[in-house]
């Protein structure tokens, strides 16, 4: 979610950017260490990003009566962990704030950190847990990517009520909640639903790389 | 996973219930404004912040056409990666090279 231009006071841009800071610089250099140790992974990640490029470009719209953004996080977070996901979400930020005038500059720090950190951690655990539990992939996938999505609009409505609390905090991040989070509910699970369908491509037809990825071996069920 | 033979089925599942999704607002809520939730949130801060103004605002505001053609650029570009990725993908196994 993009918190617009200018919308939230200095002190709380500054915070945002500081705590964003160390995610996106531990990501360059998790960047970095893929490009020199395994190159065949580069594409894999163009993919990812490509795929938050593409999706948070999209206004959907939702049976609450408004429209919101998919964020496209889940693919990435699932293969390449939140601080690479905060990366590519940066750059995908910065294009849409400078050419789209949708988000902001002031406001990337927040932005980079409920959508490229934040979602993305929701997802990342989310599917390391499911995948502990001996969940499927698929429902795994599913699951990460839908919570990557959504738990960056409830994070956003979180940004906006510490900043504008208002009289009561928790009645503020409520009204937040309502207006983002339960929108982009039926957004989410389109989200999870698409990202799976690609992931199962992946995983069919890149098993050994995925399997890298995730630190799995790749099994008769991810590579079939 | 999902076994090779019903793959083609599924997916195409898949993309059915995603038009299911992205139509279903219009066939319950036909007369909503479908306005952006960005907006929406910025209209919620200046309701319960009444004194606060935005002390920022973008160097550039595209005109509401080139806006459009931007947003379709940027899904473009994402589309055009993932899909020569998937052409390129299916070229190699193709002809029957794997691929590590």
């Amino acid at each position: 979610m993009h918190i617009m231009e200018g919308f939230l006071p200095l002190v709380w841009c500054i915070i945002w950017y500081l705590v964003s800071l160390p995610f996106v610089a531990f990501g360059v250099l998790q960047i970095k260490k893929l490009f020199d140790g395994h190159p065949e992974q580069k594409m894999i990640l163009a993919v990812s990003g490509a795929f938050i490029f593409a999706l948070s470009s999209l206004k959907l719209p939702s049976v609450t009566g408004s429209s919101s953004h998919p964020t496209g996080t889940g693919l990435s977070a699932i293969l390449f962990g939140p601080a690479i996901t905060a990366v590519l979400s940066t750059i995908v930020l910065i294009f849409q704030a400078i050419l789209l005038a949708h988000g902001g500059i002031t406001t990337l720090g927040a932005n980079v950190f409920s959508m490229g950190i934040a979602g993305p951690i929701a997802g990342w655990l989310a599917f390391k847990a499911m995948r502990t539990l001996k969940a499927g992939m698929i429902p795994s996938v599913f699951v990460a990517a839908v919570l990557a999505d959504w738990v960056t609009y409830v994070v956003t409505s979180a940004e906006l009520a510490l900043a504008f609390p208002g009289a009561n905090i928790v009645s503020t991040f409520l009204a937040f909640a309502g207006v983002y989070a339960i929108t982009q509910v039926p957004l989410a699970i389109a989200e999870g639903i698409l990202i799976s369908v690609f992931f199962d491509f992946l995983a069919t037809n890149r098993p050994k790389t995925i399997g890298a990825l995730l630190k799995e071996k790749p099994t008769k069920e991810t590579a079939q | 996973m999902i076994a090779k033979r019903n793959r083609i089925w599924w997916y195409m599942v898949a993309m059915i219930a995603l038009a299911i999704i992205v139509a279903l607002p219009f066939m319950l809520n036909p007369k909503a404004g479908y306005g952006g939730s960005d907006n929406a949130g910025s209209d919620l801060i200046m309701q319960r912040s009444p004194g606060y103004t935005p002390w920022f605002s973008s160097f550039w505001h595209p005109p509401p056409e080139t806006e459009s053609m931007l947003f379709a650029l940027q899904a473009a570009i994402g589309a055009v990666v993932i899909g020569y990725f998937i052409g390129y993908v299916r070229g190699r196994s193709a002809s029957g090279r794997s691929e590590e």
